[in-house]
Formats: C-alpha cells, structure tokens, sequence
C-alpha cells in the first residue's frame, strides 16, 4: 500500500473539521425570512370581526406608530398557548391589530372572553384571502410593521416568553 | 446531600479514570509489567463509581428534587413516574453522564472478563478507553454538570420537551448510546492493537462481541427511532433522512462493515489494516453524531438538544480522539504485516465488496447530510438535501448489496467456482426473476426501485435461508442460524419499504361529527370531537369507529394535545394494525363550519419494515451469545486440560 493512502482519512477528517468549525464560528439565525419582509402591506379592508372592536383596513396601518398585527382563530390551540404573551405586549404599550382567520362572530366573543383581549381592531377574513396576500400560510403568526406599513418581521407560529421582548425591541426599532 | 454525593463518586471516577490510563502509558511505554496487574480493578472501580454517580440522579428526578437545576429544567412534579425516569437521560446533561456511564462500564466488563487477549494490548486497550472517558468527565465536570443546585429553589419544574413525553423516549436514547458506546471499545481495541502491533485473530475475536453488541443496540435504535418518528410526528413516514436519522445510521453503516470484516480477521487472519480502519471510523461515526445533534450545527426536526457552545466542545473531542486515532494509523499500521490473500471468488471476496458497498453508502449519506453545513459556510446559503438525493443515490447500492448478501454465505472461504456458485443460487434467480415478472404484470404504480427491490426481496428471503440446506439442524452452530435470521430480516424489511412507498393510499378530508370517509377498503365514521384530559395535557379527540371491508367494528381516536407545562401542541396519530397494513389517522386543524381536518393513510406491509429491523437485531443477539458460548467452553477446556496435565 502506497503511504500516502494511510495519510488519507486524517486528510478527510481535516477537511470535516475545518468545514464544521467554519460552521460552528459563523453565527447564524434560524428564522426564515418572508418574501413580504421590507414590502408594504397589501391594501385591503376587512370588516369587524366582533361587535366590541372595529374592523381592519391598510390604511389602519400607516398612522406612523408600528404596530404588530396579529392573525388568529378562535379554533387554533397555539393562539390560546400565546395568549398571555399577547397581553404582556399590549401591556408593555404595544398596539395589536388582529386578523381573524375563517371564523364565526360567536366564536370569537368566547375566545376573547376566556383567554383575554389584547386587540385594538379585528378584521374578520372569512376566506383568509388577506392571510394568503400577506404570504402566510398558518395561524397563529405575528408581523411586525412600522408607522409607514412596512412589514419588517414575520413571527411564525405560537410567541413564546422568550419571543416577548425581542418582539418589544422590534417595535421601537421600527419608530 | 444526594446531589453532592454524586457529584463527589462523579469526581472519584474522573480520578480512577486518570489513574487507569497513566497506569496503562507508563506501563506500556516503559515495561513497567507491574503495573499491568492494578490496571483491572482501577478500572472495575471506576465504572463503579460512575454508575453510582448515575443512579443518584436518577433518585433525584424519581423524588423531584427542585433544588437541583437540571430536574427544574427537565421534569415537573405531576410528571408520570416513568417520564420522570426517563427525564434522567432526555437532556444533555444527563445523557452525557449515561454515555461515561456505559464507557465506564465497559471498560469494567473487559478488565473483568477478558482474557484470551495478550495482557500488552489489554492494558493499552483499557489506557485508551480510560482516555476518551476523560474527556467526557471532562466536559460533564467543567461545562455540564448534571448535579448543580439551584437557589431560590422553585416550587415546580419546567416539564419535559412534550414530542420526548413517550415510552418511546424511555429506551430510545438509551439503546442508541448502548450502541455508540459499545463501538468506543472497539476503537479502544484498534488503538490498543495499533500501538502494540498486534492485529490478528486473537484481536479480531476479543473484539467481536463488542461489535456485535453494539450492532444489536444500534439495530434496535434505529428500529424503533424509526417507528417512534412515524407515530409521533404524524406525518406518516418512517424514514425522513433527517440529519438526526442520519447521524444514527453513519454509525451502523460503518458498524455492519466492521462486522463483516472482523470475521475475515477472525477466522482468515485477512483485511487486516482495514478492520483497523472500520473500527475507527465506526465509533468516529458515533462521535460525530452526536456532535451534529447536540451542537444545534444542522437544522433538524428532531432539534430539541441544540447548544453551539457545547458542541464547541465535543469538537476538540472530536479533533484529539478522531483525529489522533487517524494520525495513529497513517504512522503504525505500516508496522501491522498483511494479512493471507484469497481469491475474488470467495467467502472473503464477497465480504469485501459487501464492505465496499457499505462503504459507499456511508459515504452518500455522509456527504448528503454535510453537504448544506458545507455550502452555507462557502456562499451562507440555506439548502436542504432531501430524499430523492437520499434514495436515488443509495437505493441501487442498497440493492446491489443485499444481492451480494444473498451470494456471500453460500460461497466457501478462500477459493470457490463461478460455475458451482450459479448452481447454488439457481433457485433464488429464478424466484427473482419470476417475482419480477409478476410484479410487472399486476401492478401499475410501482416505481423502478421498490419493483427491484420487492423482486430480490423474494429472492434473498429463500437464499437467506440456504446456508441451513442439507445440514443437521442440530449441529448447526448457534451463529450461522444468528446469520440466516438477520439476513432474512434484511429480505422482510425489503418487502415492508418496497411496499409502503409503492402501495401507500392517503386521503385528505375536512369532515364534520357523523360523515363517513372511504379509504380502500376501509370505512371511517367520524363520531364526535370531545376534549380529553390526561396528567399534564388536554387534548382534542376525535372519536372515530373503523371498519375493514365487513369485520368487526373498532374504535379509534386520533389526538390533539397541548401540553399544559411547556405549552406545545403535539399530533397523537391513530393507528390500528392488521395483519396486512396499517390505518394511520391524524387529526388537523377544525374550521369554522365545525369541519376538521382528517388525514388517513393505508399502509399494506408497512409493519414489515420494523419486524425485519427485530428480525436483524434477534440474529444479531443469537450470534453473540453463540460466540459468547463457544468462548467459555474453550475456555473451560483449556481450565480443564492444564487441571488434567
């Protein structure tokens, strides 16, 4: 057997070495940007959802304070597990629109009564039209914009504890 | 005090640890003979206190210590018992001191009860084990303590990942590291034999048990990751190639290649360098799993165990055990002498390319599976290589593979005829072909791969069987019937995956309480959705009632659970089995007009690809205990024949 050929699985485990501690070294982010980040929102105007609250429009969205808004259904379990979150945000002074996704006026009265209401406005998308335009394909999921009705940040899935104050700097970085 | 106390028998064993392998390089690099005889019980004493160490903290998440940090993170007092247990090894810091666990252990079992080895090459043997030991005391003392208190002690723990809530978890992580760490003894073998320049049949036998262990484990792991996956993610398939997956098969792959060549070692004093080589690389396989799962390095469904700093870690472990061993080769197995030469056409032969082969699909996998950390290092861009590269790169070489194991055990060691051999197999070809032309002719949907592979499956289940032909059953040693068990479990599986991906029918439907879906030839009935309640989780159930063609009528409920502790909703899937297949049901999403999303699957055969994998691991265990048995009537002989003397 040639020499060399001892020599060659050190020189693979090397080259794996070298690649993975290059890996390992670049900080890297696991969110998965949305093509509508940086984009303006989609004009549309949904009407209101529950009596209490009034609907959603576009125009709703560039009074110049960002904003989160929120999509939901009073049928989608996580949207109860982020619930609490939702209301320490507004708590911490976020102002929090809604999308209701397919749902009934009935259904959502019950799901704001039992697990609280942190929204200002709520617009009912009865055939998740605007959801679709807005490039989201699930509740619950959170987007942050700013006062000219930028999206600058998709949240996709459920807010844990941890997403609480990173969404808050999100905020005020978008003022 | 039980926490220190494990901390302290933790730190005892680090100790003994450090003792046994200075006793080993001082005695081995200066001739210090005296020293060999202390070497044992250093080492027996050591895996006792280590598993001490362990089983303290087991006790301390049985009794919901909340003073201690890793039960806070990892358990809730409203835990079931047995998740409670389980919580012991379901973290980081935990599974960690089960893997020096199991090492310490081992180490113990071979100062124990190895004896057939020269005393040389056992105590580098034990010196090597005591020295990747180290290391992970090292890691587990300096950066992961398992046993660090907590202060202000909290009145209720965090609760445990919910997808890991399942007796699956029990004895899934478990089995696997069975298995990794059984493949560090045989790494510890090769690098004893490489410093001592003693790789021969002697070597080949005192290693083999362990191999075979190992396999068993590893077989079994993945066995039942695989099924795991299948019911608990909900998304109806059995294999993913998911990087976690992934890092679970390198190690097997490379381990039934050391498997097979160890047998040449053993019984033709042949591939000497290259068995060598395979037990390296196996437990390297081994280590650099879990390196991809604990670092958070690959994106991963299973990514419940991500830390980079940690895996900053296990790199440098990685680069001194690996990277040492490696550099150890190039520069001694120059002094190992080759071993005796064969035929192309022989026993040997076909355990060659079967080693090759494996090899191969070592390598696929192992390129498939770093190929986007490697790319997202050069051009930070994310990609995801998914399972047409998986299946279209290694599925012909599976099967060419599992054609040669059909052929290798009929041939004769050293030298055998083409011609003799056509006679042989005859039959199995001729089964082949005709299942393939019948396949041909009744099926339609399936694909080229799962034709072939349902084609040879037939085959190789009968020629898997022809090693027992015209031999008295009774005399047939208890490994050769190990073998014929798990290369028919290797045709059974075939038949399982060939099936489920050609055969496989799914509906997607939203239905209200009270309609009725149609699957083959199964009849579905939505009955009612109902919450249920379970210790520490409620759920939405939808009650179902199912019916096969005319039989009897059975109920079924589909789940879906959030987790009151750690507030993740997880798919509990439905399934009923028939002998035939599986139904597969999942409950989605419900809609505003009091419709939900039902999705149900007909599997024909599915089950067969985990009996095989059960099939495989019995063979395995048969073997063992035939070499196991056979090793300690020579023993006894010997015993008895120097009594006689």
């Amino acid at each position: 057997m040639r020499r060399w050929v001892l020599w060659l699985p050190l020189g693979l485990f090397a080259l794996f070495f070298v690649a993975v501690a290059v890996g390992l070294m670049t900080p890297k982010d696991n969110i998965i940007e949305s093509k509508m980040i940086g984009k303006p929102m989609p004009a549309f105007s949904l009407p209101a959802a529950i009596e209490q609250r009034p609907g959603l429009s576009s125009n709703d969205l560039v009074d110049g304070k960002p904003k989160l808004l929120n999509i939901f259904a009073s049928w989608c379990v996580p949207c109860i597990a982020e619930a609490p979150q939702l209301l320490e945000l507004q708590q911490a002074g976020a102002e929090i629109h809604a999308i209701a996704s397919r749902d009934t006026p009935g259904d959502i009265a019950n799901f704001l009564n039992r697990w609280g209401n942190p929204y200002s406005r709520i617009g009912s998308d009865a055939t998740s039209s605007v959801q679709l335009e807005l490039g989201s394909s699930g509740v619950p999921e959170t987007f942050v914009i700013n006062g000219k009705g930028i999206i600058v940040h998709q949240h996709i899935g459920d807010i844990r504890k941890e997403n609480v104050p990173e969404l808050l700097k999100m905020l005020k970085e978008a003022e | 005090m039980i926490a220190e106390a494990g901390l302290i028998a933790l730190w005892l064993a680090a100790g003994l640890a450090l003792l046994q392998f200075a006793l080993g390089a001082v005695g081995v690099r200066f001739g210090r003979e005296d020293y060999y005889a202390a070497i044992r019980p250093v080492a027996v004493a050591q895996g006792a206190l280590v598993a001490i160490s362990f089983l303290l903290l087991i006790v301390l998440f049985l009794r919901s210590d909340m003073s201690v940090a890793l039960v806070v993170k990892n358990s809730a007092s409203v835990k079931p018992l047995l998740y409670k247990f389980a919580g012991t090894w379901g973290n980081h810091e935990g599974s960690m001191l089960l893997w020096v666990t199991v090492m310490g252990m081992a180490g113990a079992c071979i100062a124990l009860f190895e004896r057939s080895l020269k005393v040389k090459t056992l105590v580098t043997t034990l010196a090597a084990q005591a020295f990747i030991s180290l290391g992970f005391y090292a890691f587990l003392l300096v950066s992961s303590n398992p046993f660090e208190r907590m202060f202000p002690v909290p009145p209720d723990g965090q609760g445990l990942n919910p997808l890991l809530q399942d007796p699956g978890l029990a004895f899934h992580p478990p089995t696997l590291y069975f298995g990794y760490v059984g493949l560090s003894v045989a790494f510890s073998f090769a690098v004893g034999a490489m410093i001592t320049s003693d790789v021969g049949p002697a070597f080949a036998r005192a290693m083999r048990p362990w191999v075979l262990g190992a396999w068993i484990f590893l077989t079994l792991g993945i066995t039942a990751g695989s099924y795991w996956a299948y019911y608990e993610l909900g998304w109806g398939g059995w294999w993913f190639w998911d990087p976690v997956e992934n890092a679970s098969l390198m190690p097997w792959l490379a381990a039934t290649a050391l498997l097979h060549s160890v047998t040449v070692l053993a019984t033709r004093d042949g591939l000497r360098a290259w068995t060598v080589m395979l037990a390296v690389v196996a437990f390297s396989m081994s280590m650099i799993g879990t390196f991809l799962v604990r670092s958070g390095i690959l994106t991963s469904v299973h990514a419940f165990a991500v830390d980079p700093e940690r895996g900053s870690f296990i790199l440098a472990l990685l680069a001194i055990y690996i990277g040492g061993a490696m550099a150890l080769f190039a520069l001694r197995v120059g002094t190992v002498k080759e071993g005796t030469r064969f035929e192309l056409v022989s026993r040997e032969g076909a355990l060659v390319a079967n080693n090759l082969l494996l090899s191969a699909i070592l390598g696929i996998v192992f390129v498939g599976t770093l190929y986007p950390l490697v790319v997202e290092a050069l051009t930070n861009e994310k990609l995801s290589v998914g399972p047409p590269y998986f299946n279209l790169a290694s599925g012909p070489v599976a099967l060419i593979l599992v054609a040669i194991m059909a052929v290798g055990p009929l041939l004769r060691w050293r030298r055998d005829s083409a011609k003799t051999l056509l006679n042989r197999i005859s039959i199995p070809i001729v089964i082949t072909a005709g299942a393939l032309f019948l396949l041909v002719l009744l099926t339609t949907s399936m694909s080229v791969l799962s034709l072939l592979g349902m084609a040879l499956a037939a085959g190789i289940a009968v020629a898997s069987l022809a090693p027992l032909w015209k031999r008295n059953l009774r005399r047939t040693p208890l490994h050769t019937y190990g073998m014929v068990i798990a290369h028919f479990g290797i045709a059974v599986a075939l038949v399982g995956m060939a099936s489920e991906s050609s055969f496989t029918e799914e509906r997607l439907v939203a239905a209200k309480p009270g309609d009725e879906i149609t699957l083959n030839k199964w009849k579905l009935k939505f009955e009612a959705i109902e919450p249920v309640a379970g210790p520490n989780w409620t759920a939405l159930e939808a009650r179902m009632t199912v019916q096969y063609e005319n039989g009897n009528i059975t109920e079924i409920a589909p789940q879906n659970r959030m987790f009151a502790s750690a507030q993740t909703q997880t798919s509990e899937a439905a399934l009923l089995t028939r002998w035939n297949g599986q139904l597969y049901v999942v409950l989605g999403d419900g809609d505003a007009e009091g419709r939900w999303q039902i999705r149900t699957w007909w599997k024909p055969f599915v089950t067969l690809i985990w009996y095989g994998g059960i099939l495989v691991a019995l063979g395995g265990t048969l073997a063992l205990v035939g070499r196991l048995r056979r090793k300690y009537l020579q023993r006894k002989q010997k015993e008895y024949a120097e009594l006689v003397l």
